[in-house]
Parts: C-alpha cells; sequence; structure tokens
C-alpha cells in the first residue's frame, strides 16, 4: 500500500495524528515514527499537545512527513493518518475530526468495529479496507510483557501505510532503547505488522 | 569557644583592649598589617555596630584566607554607606546585586570559582537582618540546602534601617520601630514567637552556626576564623546595635550589645550540623530592664504607669533562653 | 551532524559545546527538558568543568548566574513565563551591570489565567530590560542562535536571551545539525571578563549611583546594546563561514522582492507563514514575510529599509500591550515614520492557541479587502461569541464570577475536543 490523503496543495506530506493517554507511549510513538522517517531520508516533524504531566488524561501526538524540508510547525488538522490506541478515548474525544474520506485509520483493539460502535461510520466515511483494528495491546503483553501498545502500532501503522517501511519502525525502537526490551518492543511491532498484511484481523 | 576567655579587670569600664594580652591573641584588629577590607572614609553613623562588626568580621576573614575573599553585599545601610558614590571603603572584590539574593549570589560566585578550580578563593554572603531573615531568607535556606561553599554574616540590628527603621521579622517584641509604634492596645511590635534565623540555620544541619555580638570583639573573630576552616555552608548572626534605629547613644553600643548578652535576651553560641557545640555564659546575669533602659525603642514602656506587665513578658522570654540554651553557669543556674 | 533530535535537547547540547562554567537552573515547563539534559550531561562529566546549581526559585537562577558571572565565569540559565517574572528585578540587575548571562526563554504566556502554553507575553513584558533579545524561528535557528549569542554577550558585556517558542519548538522533535565541539570552539573563545572579582585586583562592583551619574550609565547601557545592531550581522556572517550554513542576523526576508504585502513575526509562527506566502505566491499574489530575529535592539532602519515601498505591513504577534495594542506593531510603525505603508497589528496564537496556514491566509484575503482596520489592534481567530456572553453576564449582575471559569464553560469540556 503507498501513503495516500494526500491535499491536494501538499505533495509527498504525510500526516498522522495518534490519540492515547498519558502514560500509554503516544509521545513516544511519534516520535518514533519520525526517526523512521528520518532514517530514510525524509523530513520528519514530531509533537505532542501539551499539558502537565498527568498519567490517563487524553494525550494526542502528531508526525507530519514530507519529502521536503517542514517549516511550519502548526497542528495538524487534516490527518492523513489516524492511530488509536486506546478504545475508551471513542466517546470522549474527537478523534476523527479533519481526517478525510481517504485517510487510514488504525485502531488498537481485540474487538471487532461493529462491537466498538464503529460498523457503520467506519463503512461510510472512510475507505473500508483502510480502516484496520489491530490487538495490539494483547501482542505487546506476548512479546514485551507489558500492556504497551504503541510500537505494536507502529508496525501495524508502517505495514498499512507504506509511509515509513516496518524495518525503518524497528531500527527506531533499536535506537531508542536498551537491548531486551527493544527486542520485545521490535517482536510487537513485526507481528502487528504481520497482522495487518495477513488481514487477520477483523474489518468493518 | 575557639580562645578561652579574656577576663579584663579595669574599674568602672567594660573595654575590650589589647595591651594586655600577648601578641598572637591580641585581635587582627590590633595588626597593623590587617587588610582594612572595610576602610575609613564610609558614611556610616557615629556608633554603627553593624560598621564595627563588619571590619572585624572581613578582616578576620581575610587573615585567615591569606587575603582571598570575595564578598557578596545585599542592599542595606552596610552596603550604602560603604558606596556612597563615587567612592567605595571597600578593599578586597565586592559585589551588591539585590536585596534579596545575596546568598543566591554567592552560591555563584562560590560555584564560578570551583569551577574554574580557585576553590582556594573564599565566599562571604552579608547583609542585614531584612535581607537575611525576610526578603532574602528563600535564597539563604536555598544556599543551606544545597551545601554551597559560603559564609553568610548576617548583621541584625533588627528593623530596616536604611529605609527608616520598619519592623522586621527580627525586630523583638514590644520595640518601636516606624510600622510599630507604640500606639493602641499593643504597645511596639507584636509578641509573635520570632523568626529564630540561629536555629533554623541550625534545622538546616550546616557545618557550622554560630551567634556573636560586638561586644565580645575577639570572640566574633575567632568564631569568623573558626568558620574559614570550615568548608560548606555556615551562618554568623552577629547582633549590631543601632543608635538611630535603638534610640541609644552612639556611645553605648558595646555596652548595649553586652547587656543583651547579659540579660539572656541574646543567646552567644556555636553549633556544627544542627547541635550546639559551645555555649557563652553569661558572666553577671541583667534584669531585661537595665538592656531596655538604655534604648529609646523601649521608652514606652518607661512611662505613666510604666508597662511592668511587657517588661516581665520579655523578661519571661529572657529566662526562657537561659534555661534553653543553659546560659548561665551551675553555680548560677538555680 | 544532523540527528532527529528534540528542540531541548538540541539547545541542551549547543548550550554544553559553549563550555559553560555555571548552569543555574531551576525547572519550569516548557523548558524543563533544556535543564534535564544539561544536569545529566554536566553529571557524566560530558560537560566539565561545569557547577550546576540546583536552585529554589528562578530569582536565585538568576542570582547565582550573575554572582558567577561576576566572578569570571561563562554561566547560563533558562527560563519561561511567570519564572521570567519572578526573577524580573535580576534581569534589570545583570544588564545593569552589565554581565554577559545567556538565557534560554521557552517562550510562554504570562498569568493570569494560568496557562502554560506557547505566546511571547513572557518575552515581551522584559522587552525594556536592557536585555539582548533574540527570537528562533525555527529549532536550527535556536541551536545556531545560542553559540552566537555567548560571544555576542561577552563582546558586548550585555546578557542575552535566546527565545524559543514552548512546547512548539521545544518539544517537537526534528532534524537537526548540532555543531561540533571543534567548531564551537574555534568560534567562541574563552571568555575574559571586562569586570571581574578578584582577590588580586579587587573592585567593587554594584555601587549606588545618584541623580549626578546615573543618566550618564543608563545611556551607555542604551549605546552598548545599540552596538549589537552592528555586531549581530558580523557574528551571523562569521556564523556562516565557520558552520557553513545562514543563521542569526538581525532579520530575515523571505520572498519580499516585489510584494505589496509583508507579514512581519518573531518566532515559530514565521515557518507556517513562510508556507502561506508560497501558496499566494503561486496563486499570482505579491506577498513576502520579514521575520525579525533581533527585537532588541530593535534594528529600525533595517526594518524601515525591508519595508520601504511597501503598501501594506501585517504585523503579527503573539503578545499586545493590554490597553493600548500591538508591542511589535508599534515598533515596526516606528521604524516606518513617515512612509505611507499601512500597518495592521494583529495579535494571534495567545496562550498557545494555534496559528494556521487557514488563518493567515484568511487574514490576508480580510487585509487585503479592507475589512481590517490598520493601526487598530485585531485579534486573529477571536470567538466574538464567547466574549459578547461574558460581557453580557458582567451586565446583569454584580457577582458575574471569574471570566476564565464562565468562559471554560461555555466553552465546554476540554476533552471533548480532539486535541
Amino acid at each position: 500500500m503507498r501513503p495516500g490523503g494526500r491535499r491536494h496543495d501538499d505533495d509527498g506530506v504525510f500526516e498522522v495524528r495518534i490519540h492515547g493517554r498519558g502514560g500509554q507511549g503516544v509521545v513516544t510513538a511519534a516520535e518514533l515514527l519520525s526517526v523512521a522517517a528520518f532514517a530514510e531520508g525524509k523530513d520528519a516533524l514530531a509533537f505532542p499537545t501539551f499539558g502537565s504531566e498527568r498519567t490517563g488524561a487524553p494525550v494526542t501526538a502528531f508526525c507530519r512527513i514530507s519529502d521536503r524540508r517542514i517549516r511550519s510547525h502548526e497542528p495538524i488538522v487534516e490527518p492523513d493518518a489516524l492511530i488509536v490506541q486506546d478504545t475508551t478515548l471513542l466517546h470522549q474525544v474527537d478523534l476523527f475530526g479533519g481526517a478525510g474520506p481517504e485517510a487510514y485509520v488504525l485502531i488498537n483493539t481485540g474487538r471487532g468495529l461493529d462491537e466498538l460502535g464503529l460498523g457503520d461510520f467506519a463503512a461510510t466515511r472512510f475507505r473500508p479496507e483502510r480502516v484496520v483494528t489491530v490487538a495490539a495491546t494483547d501482542i505487546a503483553r506476548e512479546h514485551l510483557g507489558r500492556p504497551l501498545p504503541n510500537a505494536a502500532l507502529l508496525g501495524g501503522f508502517a505495514a498499512l501505510t507504506g509511509a515509513v517501511s516496518v524495518e525503518s519502525v524497528a531500527n527506531a525502537i533499536r535506537g531508542r532503547f536498551p537491548g531486551r526490551t527493544a527486542e520485545g518492543n521490535v517482536a510487537a511491532a513485526l507481528a502487528a505488522a504481520d497482522a495487518v498484511r495477513e488481514g487477520s484481523v477483523v474489518r468493518a | 569557644m575557639a580562645r578561652p576567655p579574656v577576663k579584663f579587670f579595669q574599674v568602672g569600664s567594660f573595654a575590650a583592649g589589647n595591651r594586655l594580652l600577648d601578641e598572637e591573641e591580641r585581635s587582627v584588629q590590633a595588626d597593623h598589617g590587617r587588610s582594612n577590607a572595610l576602610t575609613k572614609g564610609h558614611r556610616a553613623c557615629q556608633g554603627c555596630g553593624e560598621a564595627l562588626g563588619a571590619r572585624y568580621v572581613l578582616d578576620a576573614a581575610m587573615r585567615a584566607t591569606e587575603n582571598r575573599v570575595i564578598a557578596v553585599n545585599a542592599t542595606g545601610c552596610l552596603e550604602v554607606f560603604s558606596t556612597p558614590y563615587p567612592e567605595s571603603s571597600w578593599q578586597l572584590p565586592w559585589v551588591h546585586s539585590l536585596f534579596g539574593n545575596a546568598p543566591a549570589v554567592a552560591s555563584g560566585v562560590a560555584a564560578a570559582l570551583k569551577a574554574k578550580g580557585r576553590a582556594d578563593v573564599r565566599v562571604i554572603g552579608q547583609g542585614g537582618d531584612g535581607g537575611t531573615l525576610d526578603i532574602g531568607f528563600a535564597c539563604l535556606s536555598g544556599m543551606f540546602e544545597r551545601g554551597d561553599d559560603v559564609l553568610y554574616v548576617c548583621y541584625d540590628n533588627e528593623a530596616y534601617m536604611n529605609t527608616g527603621v520598619q519592623r522586621s521579622g527580627a525586630t523583638p517584641p514590644a520595640a518601636r520601630t516606624a510600622t510599630t509604634k507604640p500606639v493602641g492596645a499593643e504597645p511596639g511590635n507584636a509578641f509573635g514567637q520570632g523568626k529564630n534565623a540561629p536555629l533554623i540555620a541550625m534545622a538546616h544541619e550546616i557545618p557550622y552556626v554560630a551567634t556573636a555580638t560586638v561586644a565580645e570583639l575577639h570572640d566574633l573573630e575567632a568564631k569568623v576564623e573558626r568558620a574559614m576552616e570550615l568548608h560548606g555552608p555556615r551562618y554568623l548572626h552577629v547582633l549590631v546595635p543601632c543608635p538611630l534605629g535603638w534610640g541609644s547613644e552612639s556611645r553605648d553600643t558595646i555596652r548595649i550589645a553586652r547587656l543583651a548578652k547579659e540579660t539572656g535576651l541574646f543567646p552567644v553560641f556555636e553549633a556544627e550540623h544542627g547541635e550546639v557545640v559551645s555555649v557563652s555564659k553569661i558572666r553577671r546575669r541583667v534584669a531585661v530592664e537595665e538592656y531596655l533602659r538604655l534604648q529609646r525603642r523601649f521608652a514606652h514602656l518607661f512611662g505613666d504607669p510604666p508597662r511592668t506587665d511587657v517588661i516581665e513578658r520579655l523578661q519571661a522570654l529572657a529566662d526562657r533562653n537561659v534555661r534553653r540554651f543553659g546560659l548561665l553557669e551551675e553555680a548560677e543556674a538555680a | 551532524m544532523r540527528e532527529q533530535l528534540e528542540g531541548s535537547q538540541a539547545v541542551a547540547r549547543a548550550v554544553a559545546r559553549c563550555r559553560p562554567e555555571v548552569v543555574s537552573a531551576y525547572p519550569i515547563s516548557p523548558q524543563t527538558h533544556i535543564v534535564e539534559a544539561l544536569s545529566d550531561m554536566v553529571r557524566t562529566g560530558e560537560l566539565a568543568p561545569c557547577e550546576y546549581l540546583l536552585v529554589e526559585s528562578e530569582f536565585a537562577a538568576m542570582s547565582a548566574a550573575i554572582g558567577a558571572s561576576a566572578a569570571g565565569a561563562r554561566a547560563y540559565t533558562a527560563t519561561a513565563s511567570q519564572g521570567l517574572l519572578y526573577m524580573a528585578e535580576a534581569l534589570y540587575n545583570a544588564s545593569g551591570l552589565g554581565l554577559p548571562v545567556v538565557m534560554t526563554l521557552a517562550n510562554r504566556a504570562i498569568g493570569a489565567p494560568i496557562n502554560i502554553w506557547n505566546d511571547h507575553s513572557d518575552a515581551m513584558s522584559q522587552r525594556d530590560s536592557g536585555w539582548i533579545q533574540l527570537y528562533a524561528e525555527s529549532n536550527q535557528a535556536a541551536v545556531d542562535l545560542h553559540v552566537q549569542a555567548f560571544k555576542l554577550a561577552e563582546e558586548l558585556s550585555l546578557p542575552v536571551m535566546v527565545c524559543m517558542d514552548g512546547f512548539v519548538l521545544t518539544h517537537a522533535v526534528e532534524p537537526l545539525e548540532i555543531p561540533s565541539q571543534e567548531q564551537v570552539d574555534a568560534y567562541l573563545p574563552v571568555y575574559t571578563p571586562r569586570q571581574v572579582l578578584d582577590p588580586e585586583v579587587p573592585v567593587t562592583i554594584g555601587a549606588m549611583v545618584g541623580p549626578e551619574a546615573f543618566t550618564e550609565v543608563r545611556y551607555l547601557a542604551h549605546a552598548k546594546q545599540m552596538q549589537a545592531l552592528d555586531l549581530v550581522p558580523e557574528l551571523a556572517a562569521e556564523f556562516a563561514a565557520s558552520f557553513g550554513r545562514p543563521s542569526g542576523g538581525l532579520l530575515r526576508r523571505y520572498r519580499t522582492e516585489g510584494a505589496e504585502t509583508i507579514l512581519v513575526a518573531l518566532g515559530s509562527v514565521l515557518g507556517t507563514i513562510e508556507d502561506v506566502v508560497d501558496e499566494l505566491r503561486d496563486e499570482g499574489e505579491r506577498i513576502g514575510a520579514l521575520g525579525i530575529t533581533c527585537f532588541r535592539p530593535f534594528p529600525l532602519d533595517e526594518i524601515r529599509e525591508a519595508l520601504t515601498g511597501v503598501t501594506r505591513v501585517v504585523v503579527v504577534e503573539r503578545a499586545f500591550a493590554v490597553g493600548i495594542g500591538g508591542i511589535v506593531g508599534q515598533n515596526v510603525r516606528l521604524a516606518l515614520a513617515g512612509l505611507p505603508s499601512v500597518v495592521y497589528d494583529v495579535v494571534a496564537g495567545l496562550g498557545g492557541r494555534a496559528i494556521t496556514r487557514r488563518s493567515l491566509r484568511n487574514l490576508v484575503e480580510e487585509v487585503q479587502e479592507g475589512r481590517v482596520e490598520p493601526n487598530r489592534l485585531h485579534f486573529l481567530d477571536l470567538d466574538r461569541k464567547l466574549v459578547e456572553r461574558e460581557l453580557q453576564r458582567l451586565q446583569e449582575k454584580r457577582r458575574s464570577g471569574p471570566h476564565a471559569e464562565n468562559i471554560l464553560r461555555d466553552v465546554g469540556v476540554v476533552a471533548a475536543r480532539s486535541h
């Protein structure tokens, strides 16, 4: 799959928005994504929405990827891709605001979209094959021993959108974490990527 | 105490002279080769306790360090009378920044010296009671807590003198100041619990805390020398009567300082790491009234009718200090 | 070496390369990552010799820097917003004494109401403090300006603050070029103070000065700062030669040739403005942008030169002077005195509200269509309904309650927004 959702006036810019809660590594996810893109020779800018440190509060982070130098630090209002790390945000935060019909949506859940109450919504608002779920928390528990889904989701994201390669994601993880933590996260990322590729996920 | 007490037996005076002593026991000030760190020509009032104290403190520090001292001064009387534009009485490196930051500036100077490998140059921060206990208190505590290598000297004249004698956190109960006048029900400064800076310094467990007065100048110098033997945060609290602010005769400065000690109102002691290690005993216990009568800031207690109730409360404070610090010799402590 | 790095981390490294001997730091959002990184570097010995003072307040932070600088050490600190105000007295003291302290200001709004997000009210509140003020329009600029700041400060014996937008730049991760130690050592010499506390040569620093000489001492402060107007471009040229990329300088023009409309701004919004300029230029508009890097001293002549012949000057700023209007706008207007250009004062991005391309495009359109009154403060993206509702409340009853609470209640739960 290839990066989509480009706006008519912005060639080669791919914008990602990640939603989660404090303590789930949302900010780190955006940073790792930017490192992965940088390693591929692109320009990448990652930044969070900012607030006082508070575990459990909704957190949003962004990553803008471009073939050209990024100058603007404005927030991402029309994301090309959304990653939702925590489905408890679904009816609390406007997760999908600004996302166009070409956007990719990756949701961390072991449940189906219908179960989440998103079946119709996903089918009518987005391209059905671009709305994907992956049980990232379970995958993380299995490979990392902790319910920290961010790395897994990045692997799934890479497989889904092709905005960066899964290998770049893996390298970014290795560059950030020490030894065993890195390997666990990499394994989780690869497993989630496989899950997304092989389509063994529940879709709309 | 670092030196044994020297008793002088000149009739009718409390002279602090050197002529009867061997050379090595004489004060730094007796030495012609003293550094005169605060030299003559400054504009202090006649009888200023602070000028006297500062001169003794700094020359003692200079001798102890072979003239390697940097002084950091808070805004206040000392700073103002010592640097009347375009003159300066300071003959050592000296910096004045702000009113409330002398301890922090001193920390910065000490850090710079350490970074440059010149920790042989020592730092003294100094200020009055206002700059130390009130507006500079946070900075003082920070310096203590960080363990910075600074000797901080507070010259306590118990009010904001330079601005016209307003009450500070160190002003004693019942004292008249411009903002605690003897009008209304409570004459003078209120009876609060005070802000005992030496005890607060001790609570920071710093290497050395000492109190002193300008009545015992050998003792004052000895304490500075002791402080300069040590490293880390050290605090010296010096009682310096102010003729103008206290309403006393300029010739009585040293006498009043002695009476402050001898009544028990101002305990003189040393502490290390939070524990008292030596106490300067009261030689001749005196009732507080003798001390109060010499100062017009307490004159309203002796009106018609006299405020014996207030004087009793002040006496009780003195008595408490005597008990608490063990200021009397055992035989007299009954 | 080019790496993907957080702005704060990059600045910390740049500062470390400048070999500060004393760092004093009190934490405040959004500067924390900078001082944390420097603390690590001192602890591991990566930055040595350096004493790191964990001070008890921002007032103490600047005071310690004053002491250190007076004792001849290269001194550095960082703060934001409320912290800058808390050290205000010390700021004036540092500049008045002529001490070359360098400080990072992670621009953040000043309360009340308390707000931890980006705007320029903090820096603007201290624009007259005698500090040189440089504004970084990107994280690369922030890195590079710090290196130049130390040299500038020490040559003039004046303190310098490098302003970078809090969170927007400090917490953004992007590709940055960090200068090497060798490069910085070649550019920035060892600090040789003009005045120093030295037992060998005692001096009195900080004496009182009365009416007979105060004016002259203050004139010198002004004159020294004005020298920066020459020195800043010189140092920028030297930097470009040493480090191989353009950086610093008083102003930065973007596609201003033949422009009829020029947007003037400070800081990171310039990145977004440049995107807007490109879009509009593609559509045939004759528009450009002027970034002010050196705000104090204010480059009157250079700004006049850059804006001469421009019909519309739209100043977009992230702070304003309550009771009168724009701050940067006023200064720009002074520079253009007597010229026919029309100046528009637009305040935007207060308290972290994003300035978007869309808003800026709309603004340009409104200005061109005459729907923005010149010389009067215009608030971009103001929600008039909210304001009117609150004003109505004030009319209705005396005990109308705190504005902040009322407006937040109207706006709804913050978490209901997507971000």
